[in-house]
């Protein structure tokens, strides 16, 4: 790395560059949603690699990469591999990179039936049978969560980075989040099913501010007790069909998600 | 390569193509001083949506859909909740109807802003990214970021968050927002007006290259709104067909080079959706002080001009603006927030009018409320064909350039539509071949 930026004899900033798998852009996007501190940051980091926001690529390595997306084909599979090697630290962001996403759905189905369903000449598609996190496939320094992730949260990942920090992302459930924000437990109050208890906090408990139960975007906590949700949800009248769908969503292949939507699913 | 056209050699190659969402890439075959031939190569992985759908609930369609395209979540949330209400039979009152289109106004806002100052603007300034811009001029892109804010805060307020809204539902709102949270929008969408009003002033500005077209315009037209939630499915060649008569006029092929289906009308093939489509079709519909903007940009009622649809994009930013202010003053919470939709056998049709185009979805849900089978055509996927016939014309014109500027003036071509690839495969680097 050159010990100064261009001619103008600043310190040099750590590098940043952004990398797309498979995913619907929306994390990525939320870095250009910090409308009031873009400035900050491109002042703090150089965006040297960041193809959604600019057609200028400054060779790596890179200091900081976030990846957002899932490995869903062989190509990809291959092309992490080479974001690791040149990235000093590498933070995952967004469900489809740290669970595999919506589109690991066809984990747990034939992948060529899905083929069949979308394409006419399923031959021209190249896919994996499966969709994956990018840590089963290459060292992850830090995984940031949600779908989306928050905005806020993603600030305080790169400010760590920059520091030399962990950063301080929460581990605990979206009911703490809640109950700080003094909302109305929408389960306890109006038996409206929540996968709060079960959910890492983040996103600002935002589903039940809007009396809506939380749907799991954000993933699991660190030590979910999902069978005792799944009890309190039957005995609301939700069917094992229906708790099944509900694990099975942003975050399927997440472990202890995968593992109660197979439970419920089973006979 | 930098020489000139004597020397070059196979190809013109733009490899990802940046600033777009997604990921593709053009590549543009040159014989003989002639293209022959132009191909959007679209090399997003396929994410399998319309099969994954199945066997889900209707009620769960909007936030699996929503995920398709993180840039407009509301688009794929609303078509997805009318074709499923359809399917069902629901009739939303307007108070629901008025508030998504609220909502929607923000997503046009946020997604318009994100566009002309951090994808467009800098092709025309000559500058590689917005971050560049703001190097010499840090006071562009800070209005373009206050313009995109006002759009996000709005469906943050309405919606919950700004990607992938929770508040939405089948049947309406989870929760109908109070008059004061959108009273506290009020101020910051009055600036936002007058920024978009600036915006439309600056553009009219840029250097537009001659490329006008005799285009097939497709786009919805509603009987009193310019569209967004609502309305038919219009041409400027004479087609006028209800949404659900979708599937007998339009068709869609597959292609080796795309991951992303290629949509087409049965008569007439290729056609353009977008703002440029949407204008050209409902300038009438908007009112008197919009157009006196367009005007003043020495724009008439339609646009044929690919690169000046950057104006048409401003100006549909100034109407979101003036738009939501009207819904916002106008407003009463919507009582109840969402009406009950009782699944039942059926097929249902959706369309509303992305930031980026038309988007259709068709469902058909079994009486137990589970997804049968699901259809999703996105405007990119629309708009691929005639990107590619665009595309041979624009190259065909500008060989004589030296091949690094051929390759940007094709990239800023391209953004004109404002490809969205992560919604086609559900996009763009430049391969000129040269023999």
């Amino acid at each position: 790395m050159p010990a100064t930026d261009r001619a103008g004899g600043r310190p040099a900033r750590p590098t940043l560059a952004v990398w797309k798998f498979a995913s619907c852009d929306g994390c990525q996007l939320t870095l250009l949603n910090c409308e009031d501190e873009l400035a900050g940051v491109a002042a703090s980091v150089q965006v040297a690699n960041f193809p959604e926001a600019s057609r200028e690529v400054i060779a790596g390595p890179y200091d900081l990469s976030l990846v957002e997306g899932s490995i869903t084909t062989p190509g990809d599979a291959e092309r992490i591999r080479h974001v690791r090697e040149a990235s000093r630290f590498l933070v995952t962001i967004g469900a489809c990179a740290t669970s595999g996403g919506i589109q690991a759905l066809r984990n747990f189905r034939d992948v060529d039936d899905f083929l069949s369903i979308v394409y006419a000449r399923p031959d021209y598609i190249d896919t994996l049978r499966t969709s994956t996190p990018i840590a089963d496939h290459v060292l992850v320094d830090f995984e940031l969560r949600g779908c989306p992730i928050d905005r806020r949260q993603l600030l305080e990942v790169i400010n760590a980075f920059l520091h030399g920090r962990k950063p301080g992302i929460p581990g605990y459930s979206v009911c703490l989040e809640c109950k700080r924000a003094g909302i109305t437990c929408v389960m306890v109050a109006h038996g409206t099913p929540c996968l709060g208890p079960v959910t890492q906090a983040g996103c600002g408990a935002i589903c039940p501010s809007c009396t809506r139960g939380c749907y799991g975007c954000f993933g699991p906590t660190e030590t979910p007790n999902t069978p005792a949700l799944s009890a309190w949800w039957r005995e609301l009248g939700v069917s094992r069909p229906d708790l099944t769908r509900a694990f099975r969503t942003f975050n399927a292949n997440s472990g202890p998600f995968r593992k109660e939507a197979e439970t419920n699913e089973g006979p | 390569m930098k020489d000139h056209n004597s020397d070059w050699g196979g190809s013109i190659h733009v490899g990802a193509l940046a600033r777009v969402e997604g990921e593709g890439g053009l590549e543009v075959v040159v014989r003989d001083g002639k293209v022959t031939d132009a191909r959007l190569d679209i090399y997003e992985p396929p994410r399998f949506f319309e099969a994954l759908l199945r066997g889900r609930r209707h009620t769960e369609v909007p936030d699996i859909t929503s995920r398709i395209c993180g840039i407009c979540p509301i688009a794929y949330q609303m078509s997805a909740c009318q074709a499923i209400e359809d399917a069902c039979g629901t009739v939303i009152p307007a108070p629901i109807l008025d508030l998504r289109r609220l909502i929607y106004c923000g997503e046009w806002i946020e997604s318009h802003a994100l566009h002309i100052y951090l994808l467009h603007a800098p092709d025309f300034l000559g500058y590689q990214s917005g971050l560049h811009m703001a190097q010499d001029r840090p006071d562009l892109l800070q209005r373009g970021l206050q313009l995109k804010k006002a759009g996000n805060r709005l469906m943050e307020v309405v919606g919950g968050r700004a990607v992938h809204p929770v508040n939405v539902r089948v049947g309406g709102f989870y929760r109908a927002p109070d008059r004061r949270d959108l009273d506290g929008l009020r101020a910051g969408l009055d600036q936002a007006r007058q920024l978009a009003l600036e915006t439309v002033v600056w553009v009219a500005g840029f250097p537009f290259p001659d490329f006008d077209h005799d285009y097939q315009f497709v786009s919805l037209r509603h009987p009193t709104d310019y569209p967004i939630t609502a309305g038919r499915v219009v041409s400027n060649r004479g087609l006028d067909i209800d949404v659900r008569e979708y599937d007998q006029h339009f068709t869609e092929v597959q292609v080796p080079h795309s991951t992303a289906l290629h949509s087409l009308l049965h008569d007439d093939g290729t056609y353009l959706v977008g703002p440029m489509a949407r204008y050209s079709l409902n300038s009438g519909q908007l009112p008197a002080t919009v157009m006196a903007a367009a005007g003043a940009a020495g724009l008439g009622p339609t646009c044929t001009n690919l690169f000046r649809s950057i104006i048409v994009r401003a100006l549909e930013t100034l109407y979101a603006c003036e738009e939501a202010i009207r819904l916002i003053d106008a407003y009463e919470p919507p009582d109840p927030a969402w009406v009950e939709v009782t699944p039942r056998d059926g097929i249902g049709y959706g369309a509303t009018e992305a930031p980026r185009g038309m988007l259709y979805h068709r469902y058909q849900i079994n009486a137990d409320g589970t997804v049968a089978a699901a259809t999703i055509i996105p405007p990119t996927s629309q708009n691929q064909r005639v990107i590619e016939s665009d595309m041979r014309a624009f190259v065909e014109e500008r060989l004589d350039l030296p091949q690094d500027r051929l390759t940007w003036e094709c990239e800023q071509a391209v953004r004109s539509y404002d490809p969205c690839i992560s919604c086609a495969t559900h996009f763009l680097n430049l391969t000129v071949v040269r023999s």
